[in-house]
């Protein structure tokens, strides 16, 4: 695996904060964190792949011997995106809510908490 | 008979995630045809069947820890491919804590939502599987999986009360930010992977142990220990935990600031000792610990003693608490690990009485700001003096069990510097708490003057957590109350510190988890703890951060009738504070440049070569 899968990972996870630290609208606010998490999704399928491997799937046909790609980070990266799913879903919700009660969706007209 | 009985040991582990979870499940599903008095006893019934399950555990786990391959996927010869629970008398210790508080914040709940719907027990309950989850572990990659099912409920508890404007800002942030520690984490744990190809904590510390750390395992580690540290709101990851506490149900905030945010610190100490004790360098690790614990601690213990909005004093207090559990994790050493650990289960019982109280305050006058309810709890002397005593144990009043984790870890610095930044936070956190108790119940002092800064958050706009108010404080807030309390009394008696020094050996006997884990061997005995005990010199100073914290909250309560050069030079030290609230600015883009900013500076702080023993005078 070379090593731009790695500076990939590393971008976009970077790319995701400073989205977050830049935002001016929250619905931005919460995609940019499923930028960095894309980073993490990169980061874990480049760990394991291999060149020439297939997919982790032996079927009839199929020796046993034959070179796949490693399954346990595939997994991992499909726990990740179920909790993508949820966390963006519920920041979504919960922005929708900022932007009924505070009127606004841009951060730096949001006053409630200070101090 | 014994075969059974060790059967039912191994099982345990895996029924305190399971039962949560199918009794928020069955809940949701019966909501519809049950009245609202069957579906809040449900829930406390479970969770009562939890704490029964996890105290059990807690027994078992005196003699050995309780090993438990998911579908006995056992490793053979050292090699597995399963995923394990690995119960300990800490991580069971913690489980039984969640559950405790849990059946505490149910208690005072009962039938205290004004809305009639099971969400709130149904999270609770979702909420109390995750952090049990977290706690009994083995699995790196899973307490990554725990940790943000705990983190996508508690998100939505905080957020529970959604049509003020507060909470839902509140909810927001918090989401941000530990959804994007944890991310952090997650790419650290996918390099340790990479490094070894293990997940299990025992897996990745054999595959680790005999190299010295290089640079990927570094930066590994540092982003692991970020994400931790998130969650246990660390400065300068700490900005989430009191918008998160000002607005979440009184309730959920005894979980928030009693056993969730102090799972951080827990995550942390079990990475370290589980897989990279034998592999990081201690006085990196050690430097970390001490540089963040100081930071923490004062940070604060200063924003707590400059808030009037009384749950997020509350919250900064816990701050600069978890500040201490650092330090006393930092001396890497079983003593003041154990100090932590009775630390933390004392504040669990000490600061939840403490929300639980101003919960009331709530539910009667709809407001949490101190300087509004100036001598209006006069008429309930009784809830007056409890929360004299809770601030009182805060400040570390012998013989409660704050005061015991105190002195236990104070020794264990040996360091004086040390122990000074222990009293002093303990006196400083304990006085802001006492003085607004002093003014709410006993109207103690001149009517503090009212003065509008848009820096700080009043609590006047507090939306009332029951309607109607109730005339008298019903009898389930008050026994959840003294419950609280008498968790805070029960973790000072000597015996449960001699458990929790056995623990503190257990846990950070690296080779025997390792053992126990991947060989199946026996757990050997544990050594006699030293120092797990009350001594005269850790009551006395529990004693003077009491006594100077009554002082401090007079002080300030009569600060207008003190001389006028005192008075001048107090005044001279208020942009410093200005400065620091405005730090806190409730701007997400400002808590996520600072969680980079922090991310950097506690690898640096890690790497960084030479030793930290002349600060702590403790030999890693």
């Amino acid at each position: 695996m070379s090593l731009y899968a790695y500076l990939v990972a590393g971008w976009l996870l970077l790319a995701g904060f400073f989205g977050v630290v830049r935002s001016r609208d929250l619905v931005h606010t919460a995609v940019c964190v499923s930028v960095a998490q894309s980073g993490t999704y990169v980061l874990l399928l480049g760990i394991g792949f291999q060149r020439g491997a297939g997919a982790p799937v032996f079927a009839p046909g199929i020796p046993t011997t034959s070179p796949v790609v490693d399954p346990v980070v595939q997994a991992m990266a499909l726990t990740d995106i179920v909790v993508s799913a949820t966390v963006t879903a519920l920041l979504l919700a919960i922005a929708v809510q900022i932007a009924k009660r505070h009127g606004t969706v841009d951060p730096d007209e949001l006053h409630a908490l200070r101090g | 008979m014994a075969t059974g009985f060790a059967a039912f040991g191994t099982a345990l582990p895996a029924l305190g995630i399971a039962v949560p979870l199918v009794g928020a499940c069955l809940l949701l599903a019966l909501d519809q045809v049950l009245p609202r008095v069957a579906v809040d006893a449900l829930a406390a019934v479970v969770v009562l069947g939890v704490a029964v399950l996890m105290g059990a555990l807690v027994a078992i786990t005196a003699s050995g820890r309780v090993v438990s391959w998911a579908g006995g996927w056992r490793p053979a010869g050292g090699v597995s491919v399963g995923i394990v629970l690995v119960a300990d008398p800490f991580g069971a210790g913690l489980a039984f804590l969640v559950a405790l508080l849990t059946l505490a914040a149910l208690l005072y709940g009962w039938q205290y939502f004004s809305h009639a719907e099971a969400h709130l027990p149904v999270l609770l309950l979702l909420f109390v599987a995750g952090m049990t989850g977290f706690a009994l572990t083995g699995d790196l990659f899973d307490m990554f999986v725990f940790f943000e099912l705990m983190g996508a409920v508690a998100y939505a508890l905080t957020g529970y009360k959604i049509e003020e404007p507060e909470s839902v800002q509140g909810a927001f942030n918090f989401g941000v930010i530990n959804s994007l520690g944890a991310y952090l984490c997650l790419a650290g744990i996918g390099l340790l992977y990479a490094r070894t190809g293990q997940l299990g904590l025992a897996q990745l510390g054999a595959a680790l142990s005999g190299h010295p750390a290089d640079l990927l395992v570094l930066v590994a580690f540092t982003l692991v220990a970020t994400g931790w540290l998130v969650k246990a709101a660390a400065v300068p990851f700490h900005f989430w935990l009191a918008d998160a506490h000002a607005v979440a149900p009184t309730p959920v905030c005894v979980l928030f600031s009693g056993v969730m945010a102090p799972l951080g610190v827990y995550g942390v100490a079990r990475v370290y000792w589980a897989t990279l004790s034998g592999t990081v360098s201690a006085a990196g690790v050690q430097r970390a610990l001490l540089v963040l614990g100081v930071l923490t601690a004062t940070v604060g213990a200063l924003m707590c003693a400059t808030q009037r909005h009384l749950k997020r004093l509350l919250a900064y207090s816990t701050i600069a608490h978890i500040g201490l559990f650092l330090l006393g994790v930092a001396a890497l050493e079983p003593a003041g690990l154990a100090g932590s650990a009775l630390y933390l289960a004392g504040h669990a019982g000490i600061k939840g009485a403490l929300f639980l109280l101003v919960g009331v305050l709530l539910s009667r006058y709809g407001c949490v700001d101190e300087i509004t309810l100036y001598g209006r709890g006069r008429g309930s002397r009784a809830l007056g003096w409890l929360y004299v005593v809770a601030a009182l144990a805060l400040a570390g009043l012998p013989p409660f069990g704050v005061a015991l984790g105190k002195a236990i870890s104070e020794e264990s610095l040996a360091a004086t510097w040390l122990a000074v930044v222990f009293t002093a936070v303990s006196a400083v956190t304990g006085a802001a708490t006492l003085r607004a108790g002093l003014r709410v119940f006993f109207a103690v002092g001149p009517p503090p003057p009212e003065h509008h800064d848009e820096d700080v958050t009043t609590g006047e706009r507090e939306e009332r957590e029951v309607e109607p108010a109730p005339a008298r404080t019903p009898p389930t807030m008050l026994v959840a109350i003294l419950l609280l309390l008498a968790l805070g009394l029960v973790t000072g008696l000597p015996a449960v510190g001699s458990a929790a020094g056995r623990a503190a050996e257990r846990f950070t006997d690296r080779a025997g988890y390792l053992d126990q884990v991947l060989h199946g061997a026996a757990a050997p005995a544990v050594p006699t703890p030293h120092g797990a005990a009350w001594t005269a010199l850790g009551a006395g100073l529990g004693v003077l951060s009491a006594a100077l914290a009554v002082g401090l909250a007079l002080l300030v309560l009569y600060a207008p009738r003190l001389p006028r050069t005192l008075r001048v030079a107090g005044a001279r030290t208020a942009p410093a504070t200005h400065a620091l609230h405005r730090l806190h600015s409730g701007h997400i883009g400002d808590y996520a440049a600072w969680l980079l900013v922090g991310a950097v500076a506690l690898g640096v702080l890690l790497a960084l070569p030479g030793s930290a023993a002349g600060a702590t005078g403790v030999t890693p």
